[in-house]
């Protein structure tokens, strides 16, 4: 068999073993349910397969095959070929969890990397090595934020993806946490600091925002949120586009505690929404409540610097039922993408590649906004994303540019129904002016329709 | 002898220095928002970046350097042909909010793997959803809180699991808000029906079991732990990180599990990638169907599409679809294996595992506690070395280091003192089996302070583990 080299010798090694048929080795196995076969095909040649699976690739459209405009999160960034190269490397590619250091240096030391990397740009003062991705890091940090203050309320904005608050409310029912949303100011869909106010009181354990938010809009009013999280004793989680603080504070400069966000841009292809990469970050003063693995420096018997896992009393595998989170398999591989793709980058480079995201978000809302039948939703200065409402069906104008193979903005009103015909636009260093032009004239055709 | 490479290799900032520098911030910016700052990431040529990275490789060992055995880890070969076909723009470039009729493709894929998986464990349905195995159990604790609470059955706030799990079991089960009961093994290293009898009540929600458990050991007494269990009204989950020991052999479905988690990452041969990206679907009876996650993937006559009409569904667990660039991967790997070579996979895992027990065992060097019969995975003690020599299950791992193998899990499970546990695989020929088992006899025969003092040909010598906590360094700003 392909991929199973004693499939030859077995009679040899079972006759070296004093076994006669190889079912004496199942003879433990219930008669009444043990099966002679699964009702499935035959494996194919690797030949074959790669032919099928061509096939099956080509019933679908990728980013290359036309171009995209979809908000939400996701957008295709240009990913370097050192990185491919770095992380196709077999010692990293097919390594377990570090759990030998001395056998793991090189994987250890470039997780050490990537949390001082995360850290630096968060403005924390520690970082773990990767949870599941954005969505679940905002739900370890809700039930570290009950770890640390004993209280049950976690607030968040109203404005975020309707998927991670599904996720939130599910981490949230153990320990019983109440999820309470503010709503957003309708004109310039930043968070409604009147309503936060109302929404928090002694029982609140932390103040969830994002930067920039779920509708592409920053949250400038950080220094009085900040002020508001102060108040009532909580803790602040932010949470980032990590590509937008080449040109943004660092959410550690306006008082954050705990940072999180979804790192797949850095490095990490869009995979159709997974893989994904969870980036986790606060200060140091946490560090015994944090959730997931974190790589430390230490010394050899030669007293010379060595990595290894650190503080894995935390975890489930020492702490079992007490651990502070069930996290074992976490996305190692994308966070060494991360890091191969900073370094690649260097500060300069994240500066200037968030930039052009800046102002390629710039031109394009402005070159809609322009149009016919369409305008911006709100006010609020925004990042790479924006919404923008159109006069006529929103999906039909999606239907028709299709046809181009253009796929529009993210459709907003099966989760928000407030913002009916609402699209969430995104646009990246991806996105040539052609790209741009090509969405414009076409959004100006098919509003006439 | 075995030579790891070796570099003092410096960090990144050691390598190019980088400093704090006033910038000009971005005009347009709110003033509140506007970075002042250079962000302090060091500008580094290309060239180095790749030596730095290639140097750290070289210091790492993978499955591709050599035998893995890590028990409960299913370190298998990853075929090559998986990762490049994940990699292909026509899958890794797509967008999960695309429009349904350009993904046609992807849903393919997801809609034939998780027949696949249901025919492979004998489930009804599966969601692909899960990110790892522990957010699997996780996903499998809330559907078992809406199953019973769907029936107005909510007195029922406690979790069973045997002394012998997997840590993630007890901490998924705690995480859901379960109170956790563990009941101590019978002499035989398996459930002990009596004791699981007695501890059954109409406050159980649910019993976790993985089977084979993490000794190795067939749960013989499957079907009559299940009619206990069910008895009272209680659901049997089973944890997969032990499938590729029964595959086309016996199905999780057929010993009657309500609930199952597989681990792509280890029995579906996607690589592990220094800890991630995994995923751990999760696969149900007919009963539990609508409280799945959503989006199903659906088929009509034509084409395929996601359903998102499930009221009683609890919603999401994680974001979009799971990770999809695995799923791809496992779906690659079975339809290459196909049935013969899927249980091929678990028959040669359970002869190299009890070809290299046999042979340990005849050395007289390790004791093998409880049953011998084992499947794709044994656990020997090295109790008899620490009382002779006070060499330790840590000190033997560490030595194997020096002969160029990957250490076997140690300290695990903890009802086996000094604890070796050992899953070769399917993936290792005979003769590196052989070579293993004598680097155990040896290192069992050398002198105390060599093994003691191991590993010597990596890196770095002997870690101290302990001193990362003393002193706690986590950052390049913290040295």
């Amino acid at each position: 068999m392909k991929f199973i080299p004693n499939s030859a010798i077995k009679d040899t090694m079972l006759k070296e073993m004093g076994i006669n048929d190889i079912e004496e080795l199942f003879s433990d196995i219930p008669k009444k349910i043990g099966i002679k076969k699964l009702d499935m095909p035959k494996g194919l040649s690797q030949q074959d397969t790669e032919q099928r699976l061509r096939g099956i690739a080509n019933k679908n459209k990728s980013f290359y095959d036309g171009v995209s405009f979809l908000g939400g999160g996701i957008k295709p960034h240009y990913i370097p070929s050192v990185v491919k190269s770095i992380i196709s490397r077999a010692e990293f590619y097919t390594a377990y969890t570090p759990y030998q250091s001395e056998a793991s240096q090189g994987f250890l030391q470039a997780m050490f990397e990537y949390q001082s990397m995360i850290a630096e740009l968060t403005g924390m003062d520690i970082s773990n090595c990767s949870l599941y991705g954005g969505f679940t890091a905002l739900a370890e940090a809700a039930l570290m934020c009950t770890r640390i203050s004993r209280k049950k309320t976690f607030v968040i904005p109203q404005n975020i993806s309707w998927e991670k608050k599904s996720i939130l409310n599910n981490y949230a029912k153990g320990p019983g946490i109440e999820v309470k949303e503010v709503s957003y100011d309708v004109k310039t869909g930043k968070i409604d600091l009147e309503e936060l106010k109302k929404h928090v009181d002694e029982n609140t354990s932390g103040i969830y925002i994002e930067n920039p938010n779920f509708f592409g809009v920053f949250e400038d009013k950080v220094d009085e949120i900040s002020g508001i999280v102060k108040d009532t004793g909580s803790l602040f989680v932010v949470g980032i586009d990590p590509i937008s603080l080449g040109v943004t504070k660092s959410p550690g400069e306006y008082g954050a505690d705990i940072v999180i966000g979804e790192g797949r841009s850095f490095g990490n292809p869009m995979d159709f929404g997974g893989s994904s990469l969870g980036i986790f970050a606060c200060k140091k003063e946490y560090l015994r409540q944090m959730p997931g693995r974190i790589i430390g420096i230490t010394k050899d018997a030669d007293d010379k610097r060595a990595f290894c896992m650190a503080f894995q009393t935390r975890e489930q595998h020492i702490r079992r039922g007490r651990a502070t989170s069930n996290i074992c398999t976490n996305e190692g591989l994308c966070a060494l993408a991360a890091v191969s793709y900073l370094s690649w980058l260097g500060g300069n480079g994240l500066e200037e590649l968030s930039r052009i995201n800046f102002e390629k978000g710039q031109k394009l809302a402005e070159s809609i906004e322009l149009l016919d039948g369409f305008e911006g939703m709100f006010s609020g200065v925004h990042f790479n994303e924006f919404v923008i409402k159109c006069s006529n069906d929103v999906n039909k104008v999606n239907k028709k540019l299709l046809k181009k193979d253009i796929q529009g903005g993210l459709v907003l009103d099966t989760w928000h129904p407030e913002l009916k015909n609402c699209m969430l636009f995104g646009i990246t260093e991806r996105h040539a002016d052609a790209d741009i032009e090509r969405l414009v004239s076409a959004l100006k055709e098919v509003s006439h329709v | 002898m075995y030579r790891s490479a070796v570099y003092d290799e410096p960090l990144l900032n050691e390598l190019v220095s980088s400093k704090k520098e006033k910038i000009k911030p971005l005009g347009i910016l709110p003033d509140s928002l506007k970075r002042n700052e250079k962000i302090n990431i060091p500008d580094i040529d290309e060239t180095q970046v790749v030596r730095h990275f290639h140097h750290l490789s070289q210091m790492n060992y993978g499955i591709d350097s050599g035998i893995y055995p890590l028990g409960s880890c299913t370190m298998k070969y990853n075929p090559k042909i998986c990762g490049e076909i994940a990699s292909w723009d026509g899958f890794a470039g797509t967008n999960p909010y695309q429009d349904v009729s350009t993904i046609q493709g992807n849903l393919q894929v997801m809609f034939e793997l998780e027949r696949m998986l249901c025919e492979i464990t004998g489930m009804d349905y599966f969601s692909l959803q899960p990110a790892a195995g522990a957010q699997g159990e996780f996903l499998g604790m809330l559907l078992t809180r809406a199953y019973h609470e769907f029936n107005k059955d909510f007195e029922r706030n406690e979790i069973i699991l045997p002394d012998t799990s997997h840590g993630t079991n007890p901490a998924s089960a705690a995480m859901a808000g379960y109170k956790l009961v563990e009941i101590s093994s019978a002499k035989e290293g398996t459930v002990d029906l009596d004791v699981l009898e007695k501890t059954l009540s109409e406050k159980t929600a649910c019993f976790m079991l993985t089977n084979p458990n993490t000794l190795g050991i067939f749960e013989s007494e499957i079907l009559e732990i299940s009619k206990i269990v069910h008895d009272t009204g209680a659901l049997l989950y089973y944890d997969g990180a032990n499938m590729n020991a029964i595959m086309g052999k016996v199905r999780p479905g057929d010993m009657g599990f309500d609930i199952v988690h597989l681990n792509l990452h280890k029995t579906f041969a996607t690589p592990h990638g220094g800890g991630g990206p995994g995923s751990g679907p999760v696969g149900v009876k007919m009963k539990l169907e609508k409280f799945l996650p959503v989006p199903r993937v659906c088929k009509n006559k034509k084409d395929y599409f996601f359903d998102y009409n499930a009221p009683e569904s609890i919603g999401k667990i994680k974001g979009h679809y799971g990770n999809f660039s695995v799923l791809l991967k496992a779906y690659v790997y079975i339809l290459m294996m196909g049935r013969d070579g899927l249980r091929e996979s678990s028959e040669i895992a359970v002869l190299n595992s009890n070809y290299m027990k046999k042979k340990l065992l005849d050395s007289g060097r390790y004791e093998l506690p409880y049953k011998e019969l084992r499947k794709h995975e044994f656990v020997l003690s090295c109790e008899k070395l620490k009382q002779e020599k006070n060499v330790r299950a840590l000190d033997v791992a560490k030595r194997l280091l020096d002969y160029g193998f990957h250490p076997p899990t140690i300290y695990f499970p903890l009802i086996v003192k000094e604890a070796l546990m050992i899953e070769p695989t399917e993936s290792e020929s005979k003769e590196d089996l052989d070579r293993y088992v004598d680097a155990l006899i040896k290192i069992s025969d050398e002198k105390p302070e060599i093994v003691k003092n191991a590993p010597g040909n990596t890196p770095v010598k002997r870690v101290d583990d302990v001193g990362a906590t003393k002193k706690p360094i986590l950052t390049w700003n913290m040295i």
